[in-house]
Order: C-alpha cells, then structure tokens, then sequence
C-alpha cells in the first residue's frame, strides 16, 4: 500500500528549501497559511512572508505589485477563495501585465470533504485554463508537488498550481522526470488510455489492474498539466487505443477533460468518457463517500472504459 | 518647496486638455469628464511630484505612479506626450487597432507602469511595489490616482488596511473627487462623505487639496514628501469635465466623445 501524503505538504516543504537560495521567493497568504502550509515558509523566512489578512483581491494586486519589484511572490489559500473570489485580479493584475506571480492553492475537489461545497472548488482548472498566460498545474503527489513547486518557481511568469487537502497516494519517485506540458505514461495498454489528474491518477491505475482481468488493456497518463495541455501524447494516446477516458476532480465542463477533447476534435476524434463531477455543486461528507456519490472512484472509470472500448 | 512656473503650468493644462477633447473626438469615444478633471494632478506629479526621466521611463530610482483609474487614458497619455515620453504623432492611433495608446491605460505608452482598466485594482498593486522598495532599501515613492466612484469597490478598502497596518508611508493615494460618476453624482449613487475622516479612521494621513490649483496641489504633495508612519492620502477637489462648461459637472460625459459641433465649441472656450 503506498503512503499517502497530501500534495500540499510536497509545497510547503519544498518553497522552504528553495527559499533557502532563492532570496526573491516572497510567500503571501489570507490567513490561510496554516492549511495551505505556506506557514513552513513564514516560519522559516518571517521576512519574506506576508499576510493580508482575508482579503484575497488586496492579496493579489499586493503580490503583483511585489513581482514588479523583483520579487516572486507565492500566493496561498483555497483555491475557491482565489480562483473565484480574486477573478478579476488574477486576469488583470496577473495575467494582463504578465506578473511573475505564482498562485497555489491546496483545498479543491471534493476531497475537501466535511467543510462541504462553498470550500470544495470544482471550477478552477476551467476559470484558470481560459486566461491567457497562465499556465496550470495539478501535481498527482507528494513528490511530485516538489517538483512542480520547483518549476513554477523556475518558469517566469502567471502560474497555477492546484494542491490538496486529502492525503494521496504517492505513487511517484524522487527520480521520476517532471516537465510542465509533458504527461507520463504511467501503465501502457493498447484498448483504451485513461488520462487523469490529481487523485484520479491512482484511481486510474487501480481502475486498469482491474479491467486487465476483463483483458481490457488500459494505457493510464498523468496528466499534471492541464496547460498547455500535452497535444503531442493525448493523440498519440488516441491513434494507439481508439478510446480516451479523462478523469479529474473537477466539473465536467472546461478542466482537463474539455481540454482532452479540444485536442481530439481538432487532431484525431476517438470516443471519449468523461469521469468528473456533473454539473452539480458537492456536499459535506467523508472524501471517500463524496468520491463514490459523484462517481470519481476507480469503478466509475472501470465502466467509463467499458462504455468507451465499446463505442470504438 | 521647488519654485513653480504657474503659468506655464496652466498654459501646459490648456494645450492637455484640447488634445484629450481632440483624441476623443478623432476615436469617437472615451472618457473626457475623469480626463478633464485630473489633467492639473498629472501635470503636478510629473511637474514636481514624481522622480522620473522622460528619457529614461525605466530608470530604477524612479518614484511610480499607478493610474487605477484606467479609463482617464487620454489624460494620462496627453500630460505623458506634453512631458515628452512619446511623440505625439500617436495621437491619431488613440483607440484603434495596432497603436500604443490602448482604450484603458496601457504599458506600450512609455512611462505608464501598469495596465488598469477594472477598476479598484491600483492601490494594491501600489502597496507591493512600495513594500518591494523598502525591502530593497529603495526611497521610491509610489503615487496611486484614484477616480472617487472607484472606491466604492471594496478591494480599495482591502488595500487601505493592508498600507495602514503595515505603515507604508511612501504611498500617496490621491483621489480624483470630482463628486460625478459614470450614471449620476456620487452622492446620489453611494455617498463617499464623510471622506476624508474614513480615510483617517482606516489609519491614513489625509489632506484636502484644489485639484485644479497647482499651489494647493504642490501643498499636498510636499505634506507627503514629509510623511512619517502611515499612508498618505491626497483628496483632490476635481470638477468633472473641468474647463468645458457644457461638461462640467455633468455624468453623460464621462465616457462620451464630443461631435464635431462641439470639439469646435470646447476648443474655442479653452482659448480664450
């Protein structure tokens, strides 16, 4: 059984080491640094960190405003609060003036669990993927989070990186490669390729093992950058299998699914099952119950790939 | 306090204010009453406000100034062109496609710091870049002009804490307070009043100002070259649409262009 840990800890750990260094590493958060664990980085560094107390638009334009100073701010907090609550000043302030400011936000999905659905976010990867410049990321664990928090930081520019609450498996190396915009075929197969995020990953390849005693040969991609979205693999992955499931922790409409099929309408249409939440807003509970009652678990992508070899 | 020529002031807000009517009226649209109305601030600030090198608009020992109140572009392009950043050869581009001088205001204009448009976003931006400065042990003033209908946005408010709390005296907010906006007077939308004390109750320093009167103006604003242990905040009586009477004082010019009949009309009230 793999260990799990939630990606969040992967960030928090990680900006520590990298602050080390990286003297223009400046960790900002609204009142949320206990949870997103950014308050690694203000234990560490009390200098280069920076609350504004809960106040996530003054969060944004005072990281913009840092960045233009040399800086590179990190801004922490749900990612409900920031994606949706700062909107305007994340297309703006971020993204419109280009700022070298990295978001990451821990608390997505329905993972989320018993704060219930005003704290889970099932639209980031949407409201994030429209905006011009920013660019998406959604690590599958712990190991991976460090890495990713590496790259974000190193890229310049408008960054997204979506963290969780939940403990996932790790399922990852430390010498497993990570490059933004590159998936990893994580299990090859030749019938259908599942191409998930986040949990869904592990939900993926338990979902695999267990359609190979069907002889149902399932190729699994982590996909952990919803953008730029890996075009080169998603249709590479199309003309090998013939079938796609995408699976996320997120709405059906706009995240990593929307991106897959954008791909494969253009470049190679292939049928296509989509395993994500349905239109729907989430509710209190265990994450294991909420996973189950909005099919996010490894069976309801077991019979997305069913349904998908069969359209073939 | 630095000597200022009055009248070569005022002379310089006289030619400002006939290419900001002239500008609009060439694109058929954009916002002449929050123009008219800032045109004395802006000349003060790059008269004798700001810190800065029109040859050098990236010079790093500059003071910065955020115009949150994105859509007054045509003054802040106008007073940029007259204190010779860019050649006023622009002018014609304003609002069309593939010029600099975008509809809100606009970095590929040299000399504009941040693109603005939405508004209530400039005095956070200007916070971060005052709290930057002071980490890297910089003098740099950072100057924010706000409309008066913008701070009805409560990000504004967010902002105004954040540069109290923190202390942050080398921001000067200045306030555009020409008591009109886009649907009506500010008194009738959603009062400001009392203003000047919600300021100082969020922790500011605050002066009163005749935003049209460059003495009053250079008062303010060597109060706040002075200013010690807390954020700074300049109202500036404005008169929208000051210097045109037919746009005086009136919201349907705010964010109309002038037909030809009356670009002639404003243009000969400005000259005499």
């Amino acid at each position: 059984m793999a260990d799990k840990i939630p990606t969040r800890d992967g960030f928090g750990k990680r900006i520590v080491e990298l602050g080390k260094d990286n003297e223009k590493i400046f960790v900002m958060s609204a009142d949320l640094e206990d949870a997103t664990r950014a308050e690694y980085f203000r234990d560490a560094y009390p200098k280069r960190f920076m609350t504004v107390g809960i106040a996530e638009q003054d969060l944004v334009g005072t990281a913009v405003g840092l960045s233009m100073q040399g800086y590179i701010p990190v801004i922490c907090s749900f990612a409900v609060f920031l994606t949706n609550r700062a909107y305007d000043m994340i297309r703006l302030d971020i993204c419109y003036n280009d700022a070298n400011v990295k978001i990451v936000c821990s608390h997505a999905g329905v993972t989320v669990g018993q704060d219930g659905a005003s704290a889970q976010c099932l639209e980031d990867f949407a409201l994030m993927r429209v905006l011009p410049r920013m660019r998406v990321v959604c690590p599958v664990d712990a190991i991976e989070a460090k890495k990713a928090t590496d790259a974000i930081i190193s890229a310049d520019g408008p960054m997204y990186m979506r963290t969780s609450r939940g403990a996932f498996p790790v399922i990852t190396k430390e010498s497993d490669p990570f490059e933004i915009g590159k998936g990893v075929v994580l299990r090859e197969g030749t019938d259908a390729t599942v191409i998930a995020c986040g949990i869904m990953v592990s939900s993926a390849l338990e979902a695999a093992e267990s359609l190979a005693k069907e002889n149902i040969s399932v190729n699994v991609i982590n996909m952990h950058t919803i953008k730029p979205i890996d075009t080169d693999l998603i249709v590479a992955a199309a003309q090998q299998t013939g079938a796609i499931v995408t699976a996320e922790e997120h709405q059906v409409y706009g995240g990593l699914g929307g991106a897959v099929v954008e791909v494969l309408a253009q470049h190679y249409p292939v049928p296509v099952e989509m395993v994500a939440v349905q239109d729907t807003f989430g509710q209190t509970g265990a994450p294991q119950e909420l996973l189950d009652e909005y099919h996010l678990s490894p069976r309801d992508i077991v019979a997305a790939v069913r349904k998908a070899v069969k359209r073939k | 306090m630095k000597e200022i020529d009055i009248q070569s002031l005022e002379e310089k807000a006289i030619v400002c204010r006939k290419e900001i009517l002239q500008i609009i009226h060439s694109a058929a649209c954009g916002h002449p009453g929050g123009s008219l109305s800032a045109v004395e601030i802006l000349i003060a600030l790059y008269a004798f406000g700001l810190r800065h090198d029109p040859k050098n608009p990236q010079w790093e020992e500059r003071d910065r100034l955020i115009i949150s109140k994105g859509h007054a572009s045509p003054a802040t392009y106008v007073v940029l062109a007259n204190f010779e950043y860019f050649s006023k050869d622009e002018y014609p581009g304003y609002r069309k496609f593939g010029s600099i001088l975008q509809g809100h205001v606009h970095r590929k204009v040299p000399g504009v710091e941040f693109n603005t448009g939405s508004l209530g976003h400039g005095l956070s931006v200007a916070n971060g870049m005052a709290l930057g400065a002071k980490m890297q042990n910089k003098d740099t003033r950072v100057f924010c002009l706000l409309g008066d209908g913008e701070i009805q946005e409560g990000s504004v408010w967010e902002a105004a804490m954040t540069a109290a709390h923190h202390n942050i005296d080398h921001v000067c907010a200045i306030i555009d307070y020409n008591k009109v906006q886009e649907n009506g007077p500010v008194k009738d939308i959603k009062a400001l009043e009392p203003l000047a004390d919600k300021w100082k109750s969020f922790g500011w320093n605050v002066v009163d100002v005749d935003g049209h009167d460059y003495n009053s103006l250079q008062q303010g604003l060597d109060d706040f070259k002075q200013n010690k242990g807390k954020p700074f905040v300049i109202i500036a009586n404005t008169v929208k649409g000051k210097g045109v009477s037919f746009m005086e004082g009136q919201s349907k010019w705010h964010g109309k262009a002038p037909n030809d009949d009356q670009l002639k009309k404003a243009l000969s009230e400005l000259s005499t």
